[in-house]
C-alpha cells in the first residue's frame, strides 16, 4: 500500500477512536462542568457498559443486531442508575468537596473494578457485530460497523447538545452549572439535578462502550485507558465546555490513530500525558477555552 | 504537652517495633519489615498532604524513581547498597523537585491531576525503555546489590535491621521537622495559604521544600523495597502506588507523626487476613477508601487528638 491510502485507513481507526472518546469524555466534561465533580471512576463505568453488553447479548436469543441494540438501551440505563445510586449515597454526603470526592471515586473505581474481576472474570470476552458489511475501498476493505459506530456517536452527541441547549431540563442544569445557590434559590432541585447528571454523565460512558465493544472485546481493566484519554481530551478542551470536548477528542483521536500508525505508541502517550500536565499548569482554561467569567 | 513527653512516647513506638520481630513468627517479621517500608513512603506522603495540605496522586513516581535510582546501578552496574540508597534518596528528590517545580504553580483539583499525569508519563517511560527496566517485568536485583556493609539484605536479622532502621530515622525527622517553626509554617499553609502569604512566607518555596523532602521519604522507601525485597518494577510506578500511601494515612490519621505506620500496619494485616478469605481484596481497599472519606475523615490518630490528647503532634 502507498502512502495515501495508508494515511487514509489510519485517519479513519483515528476517526473511530475520536468518535468513542468524544463520547466518554462528553460525560466526564458534563459531570465536571455542572458539578464540579472529578470522576475517577469513570472508566469503570466505562467498562461496565461493556460488561453488560456481553451479558445481555449472550443472554438475547436471534440475531446479532436484537441483542446489540437491547445492550444498547439496557447498558446506558444500569449504569446510569449505578452512577445515580453512588451519587446519591457517597458523593451528596460528602457535600461535593472536590478533594474528598477524588478519594470517594478511587474507592468507587477499585470496587467496581473488583466486582467485574469476581463477576465477570478475569477473561477479555467477545461481542458479535449487529451487521458485517464491509465497504470496499480500491486499496483496502474496511469494516462498515466502525463507520456506523462513527455515526452513532455523532448521533448521541447531537442529541445532547440539542438536549441541553433546547430542553427544559438542560436549562435547568446549565443554570445550575452557572450558579447553584441562585439555582437553589429559583426553587431548582439542585440535589436531583446532581443526580442526574451524574446518571447521564456515567450513560455516555457506557454508551461508548456498547458501540466500542464488538470492535474491542470486553474485559473488567479496559476502563483504564478511555478514563486517561477522557482526561486528556477534557483538560485539552477546557474544563466543562461541550464543544471543546468534541474538537479536542477529534484532533487526539486523529493523532493518535495516525502516530501510533506511524511512530511507537508509547511514546505518544508519554508526550500526550506530559503536554496535558503542561497545559493544566500553563493554561488552565483548555487550549480551546475561554477564561472563567 | 511537654516535649519530653512526646519524644519519649514516640521513643517508645520505635522500640516496640523494634522488639516486635522477636515476638512475631518469621513471616509476620518479614511482613512488618515491609510495613516499616510502605510506613516510611506513607509518612513522607503525609508530610505533603497531611501537614501541608498538598493532596498528591503523583507520589508513586517518587517512589518508583527511588527504586530504579537503587535497582537500576545495582543491577547494570554492581553497585553496592549502600551508594544505592544514596541514589534512591537523590532520584525521589530530584524528581519531587522537577515535578513540583510545575505542579505547584497549581492547587486544589489541577495540582492532582497535574500530578497523576507526571507520575503517568513516568510510568510509561519506564515501559518505553524496557531493554534498560525490564519494564512491566520488572528485574531481580542481584546478591552483590543487596549487601550493606558486609550484610546480606536477603536474610531475615539485616533486612529487618535496616527497613527498621530507615523507618526510625524517617520518623524521628518527622517529629523534628513538625514540631519545628517550619512544621508550623506547613500547618499554616494548609489551614490558609493567603494569610500565611500576607505574613510575609512564600507559599511556593515552602510548599517546593515539602514536596522535596517528601520525594526523599519516597524514593528512600523505593529504594529500600528494591534492595531488601530485591524486586524492582514498573508496575510500583503506577497509580495504584500512589493511592496506598494516601490509604495509609487516611486510615492512621493525617497531620500526624505515627498516623502513617499504624495506618499501614492495619491495611496490610486486613488486607493480608482478607486474601486468606477472598480473592477479591481490591475491593476492600476500594471500600475503606470510602467508608474512610465518609465517616472518619481524620482518621483513628485523628480522632484521638480531639477526643483525647490535643496536644499530639
Amino acid at each position: 500500500m502507498s502512502f495515501g491510502p495508508f494515511l487514509l485507513l489510519a485517519l479513519m481507526e483515528g476517526l473511530v477512536t475520536a468518535a468513542v472518546l468524544a463520547l466518554a469524555a462528553s460525560g466526564l466534561s458534563l459531570v465536571f462542568g455542572v458539578m464540579r465533580v472529578v470522576n475517577v471512576a469513570h472508566g469503570e463505568f466505562y467498562m461496565l457498559g461493556a460488561v453488560i453488553a456481553w451479558f445481555v447479548t449472550t443472554l438475547v436469543p436471534g440475531p446479532a443486531w436484537a441483542g446489540f441494540l437491547v445492550a444498547l438501551a439496557v447498558a446506558p440505563v444500569a449504569v446510569g442508575a449505578l452512577a445515580a445510586a453512588a451519587d446519591r449515597l457517597v458523593l451528596r454526603r460528602l457535600d461535593y468537596d472536590p478533594e474528598a470526592t477524588i478519594v470517594a471515586t478511587i474507592g468507587l473505581l477499585y470496587m467496581i473494578q473488583q466486582a467485574a474481576l469476581s463477576f465477570y472474570g478475569p477473561d477479555a470476552r467477545p461481542v458479535a457485530a449487529p451487521f458485517d458489511w464491509r465497504l470496499q475501498l480500491p486499496w483496502f476493505g474496511y469494516s462498515g460497523y466502525k463507520l456506523f459506530v462513527v455515526l452513532a456517536a455523532a448521533v448521541v452527541l447531537l442529541a445532547l447538545w440539542l438536549f441541553m441547549t433546547r430542553s427544559k431540563v438542560g436549562l435547568v442544569m446549565r443554570a445550575t452549572q452557572v450558579d447553584r445557590d441562585v439555582a437553589q434559590a429559583f426553587g431548582i432541585d439542585v440535589d436531583l439535578v446532581y443526580m442526574a447528571v451524574f446518571g447521564i454523565g456515567a450513560a455516555l460512558a457506557a454508551v461508548a462502550a456498547v458501540l466500542i465493544v464488538p470492535i474491542q472485546q470486553a474485559h473488567y481493566l479496559m476502563g483504564h485507558d478511555p478514563l486517561l484519554l477522557s482526561f486528556i481530551v477534557v483538560i485539552i478542551g477546557g474544563l466543562g465546555s461541550l464543544r471543546g470536548t468534541v474538537v479536542a477528542a477529534l484532533v487526539i483521536g486523529l493523532s493518535d490513530g495516525v502516530i501510533s500508525m506511524f511512530f511507537s505508541p508509547t511514546l505518544a502517550k508519554i508526550l500526550a500525558t506530559l503536554l496535558v500536565a503542561l497545559v493544566l499548569v500553563f493554561r488552565p482554561q483548555g487550549l480551546f477555552g475561554v477564561r472563567d467569567r | 504537652m511537654s516535649g519530653a513527653k512526646v519524644w519519649a512516647l514516640h521513643l517508645a513506638v520505635l522500640v516496640a517495633l523494634f522488639a516486635a520481630q522477636y515476638l512475631l513468627p518469621p513471616y509476620h517479621a518479614t511482613n512488618l519489615a515491609r510495613v516499616l517500608v510502605l510506613a516510611l513512603f506513607a509518612m513522607g506522603y503525609n508530610l505533603a498532604f497531611g501537614y501541608t495540605g498538598l493532596l498528591s496522586l503523583g507520589h508513586a513516581l517518587f517512589f518508583a524513581g527511588g527504586m530504579f535510582a537503587a535497582g537500576l546501578p545495582a543491577y547494570h552496574f554492581g553497585f553496592s547498597a549502600g551508594p544505592a540508597l544514596i541514589l534512591s534518596l537523590l532520584g525521589g528528590g530530584v524528581l519531587a523537585g522537577a515535578v513540583g517545580l510545575f505542579a505547584l504553580r497549581t492547587a486544589g483539583v489541577s495540582f492532582m491531576i497535574v500530578t497523576l499525569m507526571f507520575a503517568q508519563a513516568g510510568y510509561l517511560t519506564l515501559i518505553y525503555f524496557n531493554a534498560w527496566t525490564g519494564g512491566d517485568q520488572g528485574f531481580a536485583v542481584p546478591a552483590s546489590g543487596r549487601s550493606l556493609f558486609g550484610f546480606a539484605l536477603s536474610s531475615d536479622g539485616p533486612r529487618f535491621a535496616v527497613a527498621w532502621g530507615l523507618f526510625a530515622l524517617g520518623f524521628l525527622v518527622c517529629l523534628a521537622l513538625v514540631r519545628s517553626r517550619f512544621g508550623r509554617v506547613m500547618v499554616a499553609m494548609r489551614e490558609n495559604e493567603e494569610r500565611s502569604r500576607l505574613l510575609g512566607y512564600n507559599p511556593f518555596v515552602v510548599k517546593l521544600i515539602v514536596l522535596v523532602i517528601s520525594g526523599l521519604y519516597a524514593g528512600l522507601a523505593g529504594g529500600a523495597w528494591a534492595l531488601l525485597f530485591g524486586y524492582a518494577g514498573a508496575s510500583f510506578a503506577t497509580i495504584q502506588y500512589s493511592i496506598l500511601p494516601m490509604l495509609y494515612v487516611l486510615l492512621g490519621g493525617a497531620g500526624t507523626v505515627a498516623g502513617p505506620v499504624l495506618g499501614a500496619a492495619l491495611m496490610f494485616w486486613l488486607i493480608e487476613l482478607a486474601s486468606g478469605l477472598t480473592s477479591a481484596w481490591l475491593f476492600l481497599v476500594g471500600a475503606a477508601l470510602v467508608v474512610l472519606v465518609l465517616f472518619a475523615p481524620k482518621g483513628i490518630l485523628g480522632w484521638v487528638r480531639e477526643k483525647v490528647w490535643r496536644g499530639l503532634p
